[in-house]
């Protein structure tokens, strides 16, 4: 344990969070909407903090050990997300408690997208800029942790992303240096999201609303400027647009480099993982869609078809936009929807859920325990691509998995306790669970009827998702902090 | 010819067995001094003892005025070295090395004349793969042997009660089957060889040899024996080169199991192959074999180093109702005592790779030789060089043609035509000529045949 040289880290991510508040400033000059004081107060307050943070030890030159990282990892989004609540708890005219604005902001950072504002078409320009910037930032924190830490920390079975990656990332550590990969990643997250941009602006969108629904959709955040979501521009062309930056955003940034500097698709092609994650999302968009349609919701066929693809790619990568009601469409499409949000992204992407990789070893898994029951003497490997995975790495993902399944029981029964109903719970636990937002029941909107308990134990759950369950658990051991 | 043979391991030594009977004359270079002794006390040859790539062995060995020299070792990296000393020191003018590794082979610019200098590279374990794995697709068969880049085949089979042509003579053959070519090569017939004419009658339990195209192999085959079904399920003991090798050409057509009694051999296997199933278990383990339904198994092969356990896992497999079982025999005693006992099918990797060296050492221009009946039989693909006056075989008829006793011409390949020749054929220029020699004495007869005169420049 290394205090002295945590303290200075945190020092640093505070000063540098501060800087992102500049921005909102500019654009409340823009649109002259009086929000300015809250985000100069916001700023100083977050500067100063991190300033008297840093100074004292500034000169330490202590290096981090392995085990730093989880406590760095998991203080990037606990204490930026309270700091980034800041604004919004200081903006007067929304009338937020602090645990409202910290449920937004914890949403935003670990892109979730659950939100608790009504109204979002009314408020100012910089506060919904702010929003769209939070989950920005998150998903950029997202890409660098799952691609460069988590596979150094070893969390769930992500080890596999060290050494024995299969397939075409034979070298998964991209470049050999972490920097220099998190430069790589960011320059491609960068690059998506400008593209994304131009692509919403041409599809009709005007220029606020294309930069922020850009940064809420490669970052699979699911925060709109708007309380109808995506179902407010009632565009076609603008939803396509929509599913195809999702469906790059859910895929692993990794994948992207490769392809991009061997200038070919046969990366995404090779990948089992991306196969896996294309023809899932495909099955279930062809079930929805026809399913919408014999049941006569919606009675167009190209209706059918778009809307069932919209709401199954932008649920199953769990980014959470929404263009109708998922949430009252007939049988069992809302359920099987929230399920498939559990398999969630490819890991390496800012989607969330339990990673497509995960998932995939898990079916393997369980294929291979039956061939085992008619072959009891065969020896058979897990093989991802052609790759066999080890032992190890199987029976993390099934720790993984279990402990998932686990903490989404507890956190349900808690929020029972405070007087939610079943559905309700369930479903607000999937959706911050899996980094997804909009839920069922109560929650299919928006979170503001949730009581405070309830808040911060999803907000809890939104950090467990995004942290990859372990990473965050792990500082509740106490073997963690043991000398 | 003066032959060098390095390394005097199974494949070293039968390579000297058989060509020592040639009146060549051979020096084996091992490191085992032991190993010698025992060679040199059975065979006519010269041993020396030494590290075989070092310049200084392959100086005393006599690599200044050797003709060819053979790496055999067991190390693929000694096996090169050792080509490479040979070039470079004493420019021999033949070098043939086994080199095992997929990754040295998939290479191909490795073995360049300016990289290693490597004539001829065998792989015996590749050899006897695919030995076996034509013997799998040609279910029936006793051995199927391709010449010309597998575009005429010279197959062995076994004749039943039952084939339509069985009990009656060749020349039917033909009213049989107006749109098939084919040519019966030699017969045996309780071990001795009868030299086929128009009018000889096939009998039951004879051993056939016919020379056919690929695709016509069944519907002659459908002549001699009631055709086997076509064979899906494969076992395969033991996952060694061989097991390996195979399992991973059959997985994509065959259903493939592989026993392998060593528990890292076994998970390295199952990591390397796709959809067989590998099983970690005793191949003699009558439990494991029933567990596994031995019983709607079509062909068993026991692939393992050991002799001994082949036999015996292969004739449990047969008793527990394994359609056919093949045992993968080294001992030549031993291929003898099984061959068309229980076990259907004896394969011996000597014989199986012994062809490729023979075709280098045979005068003349002599492309495939085959090994036959443990070395007693060969059957040759020789090109024919020169015109009508300086060649004893061009622009001549296959009657005209003065072929030693024993010899039958079996086709000739012209460019991509195949040819089933008949008494009236002609051979032209550059044409394959397939024979079968009955009697491996009169290979001397058969490549000065072939020998271009003097004259021809």
């Amino acid at each position: 344990m290394q205090p002295i040289a945590i303290q200075r880290i945190l020092g640093i991510l505070l000063m540098l969070f501060s800087i992102t508040m500049l921005p909102p400033i500019l654009i409340s000059f823009i649109y002259e909407d009086g929000a300015r004081s809250s985000f100069i107060l916001a700023f100083l307050v977050t500067f100063i903090t991190g300033l008297a943070c840093w100074l004292p030890v500034y000169r330490s030159r202590r290096e981090l050990r392995l085990r730093d990282g989880f406590i760095v990892v998991v203080l990037f989004w606990t204490v930026l997300g309270l700091f980034g609540a800041l604004p919004l708890a200081l903006y007067e005219d929304l009338g937020m408690s602090f645990t409202d604005a910290a449920f937004e902001s914890i949403s935003g950072l670990t892109t979730t997208g659950a939100t608790v504002i009504v109204g979002l078409d009314q408020l100012p320009h910089s506060i919904l800029y702010y929003r769209q910037q939070l989950q920005w930032l998150g998903g950029m924190g997202i890409i660098v942790l799952a691609v460069a830490i988590l596979p150094m920390l070893g969390i769930g079975g992500m080890q596999l992303y060290r050494a024995e990656t299969p397939g075409p990332m034979k070298d998964s550590k991209l470049t050999p240096r972490i920097t220099e990969t998190a430069k790589a990643l960011w320059y491609i997250y960068l690059g998506l999201t400008v593209l994304c941009a131009l692509a919403y602006w041409l599809a009709g969108m005007n220029g606020f609303d294309a930069l922020s629904h850009s940064f809420s959709t490669v970052a699979i955040g699911g925060f709109s400027t708007h309380d109808a979501s995506m179902g407010f521009f009632n565009s076609t062309l603008i939803e396509w647009v929509a599913i195809v930056f999702m469906l790059l955003a859910g895929m692993n940034f990794a994948l992207h480099f490769v392809s991009w500097r061997s200038f070919s698709l046969m990366p995404y092609l090779q990948d089992s993982e991306a196969r896996f994650y294309l023809a899932l999302l495909f099955m279930v968009s062809l079930f929805t869609a026809g399913y919408l349609y014999f049941t006569g919701t919606i009675n167009n066929v190209g209706d059918a078809i778009h809307h069932g693809i919209f709401q199954t790619v932008s649920i199953g990568t769990t980014t959470g936009f929404t263009t109708t009601g998922y949430a009252i469409w007939p049988g069992m499409l809302p359920v099987l929807l929230l399920f498939i949000s559990f398999v969630g992204g490819c890991a390496g992407s800012t989607g969330g859920g339990m990673k497509v990789i995960r998932f995939l070893l898990l079916i393997k898994q369980g294929l291979r325990e039956i061939t085992r029951l008619v072959h009891p003497s065969a020896q058979i490997p897990v093989k991802v691509g052609s790759k066999a995975m080890s032992d190890r790495v199987v029976n993390a993902v099934w720790g993984f998995f279990a402990v998932y399944v686990a903490m989404f029981v507890i956190i349900m029964l808690i929020l029972m306790m405070t007087g939610m109903d079943q559905i309700t719970a369930f479903s607000a636990v999937a959706a911050c669970m899996n980094n997804m937002g909009p839920g069922l029941g109560d929650v299919a909107a928006h979170y503001g009827d949730v009581t405070d308990i309830g808040k911060w134990v999803l907000c809890f759950a939104m950090l467990l998702g995004r942290l990859e369950i372990f990473t965050l658990l792990v500082l509740l051991t106490p073997t963690f902090w043991r000398k | 010819m003066k032959i060098i043979i390095l390394g005097a391991g199974q494949v070293g030594a039968s390579v000297a067995n058989n060509l020592a009977s040639e009146a060549n004359d051979i020096t084996v270079v091992d490191i085992d001094a032991r190993r010698l002794e025992d060679l040199q006390d059975r065979l006519d040859l010269r041993t020396v003892a030494g590290h075989a790539s070092h310049p200084e062995v392959l100086a005393r060995a006599g690599a200044e005025d050797a003709d060819m020299i053979i790496a055999v070792t067991n190390s693929d990296e000694t096996n090169m070295i050792a080509c490479q000393v040979a070039y470079t020191l004493f420019h021999t003018p033949t070098k043939i090395a086994r080199v095992r590794a997929a990754e040295y082979l998939s290479q191909t610019q490795l073995f360049a004349q300016e990289a290693l200098p490597i004539d001829v590279l065998i792989s015996p374990e590749q050899l006897v793969k695919n030995y076996i794995e034509r013997l799998i697709e040609h279910s029936g068969a006793l051995q199927v042997l391709d010449f010309a880049e597998g575009r005429v085949s010279l197959v062995a089979v076994k004749a039943y009660y039952g084939g339509p042509l069985v009990g009656h003579e060749l020349r039917e053959l033909r009213e049989h089957m107006p749109k098939v070519e084919t040519r019966v090569a030699a017969i045996f017939r309780r071990g001795r060889a009868i030299i086929p004419k128009g009018t000889t009658v096939i009998e039951a339990d004879d051993e056939v040899f016919f020379v056919a195209a690929k695709k016509d192999i069944r519907a002659v085959m459908s002549e001699l024996r009631k055709l086997d079904r076509p064979c899906k399920r494969v076992m395969l003991a033991g996952g060694g080169n061989i097991g390996f090798r195979l399992a991973e050409s059959l997985e994509s057509s065959y259903q493939v199991k592989i026993i392998e009694h060593n528990l890292k051999t076994s998970k390295e296997l199952s990591e390397k192959l796709d959809r067989s199933i590998v099983l970690y278990g005793d191949a003699a383990d009558e439990e494991l074999l029933l567990e596994e339904n031995i019983e709607n198994c079509d062909v068993f092969c026991a692939l393992t180093n050991d002799d001994e356990a082949n036999i015996l896992s292969a004739m449990l497999a047969k008793r527990m109702g394994a359609k056919k079982v093949m045992a993968l025999i080294n001992r030549a005693a031993y291929v003898d005592l099984v061959q068309s006992g229980i076990i259907d099918i004896a394969i011996s990797p000597q014989q199986a790779t012994i062809g490729s060296l023979l075709a280098h050492i045979r005068r003349g221009d002599v492309v495939v030789v085959h090994s036959l009946r443990r070395g007693a039989a060969e059957a040759i693909e020789a090109i024919a060089h020169g015109d009508s006056k300086t060649s004893k075989v061009v622009g001549k008829t296959i009657n005209e043609i003065q072929l030693p006793p024993g010899t039958t011409i079996g086709a000739i390949v012209r460019g991509n035509e195949v040819i089933i020749v008949h008494h009236d054929s002609v051979i032209e220029e550059d044409d394959h000529v397939i024979m079968f020699l009955v009697d491996k004495k009169r290979i001397v007869d058969v490549e000065r045949l072939f020998q271009v005169g003097i004259t021809f420049i």
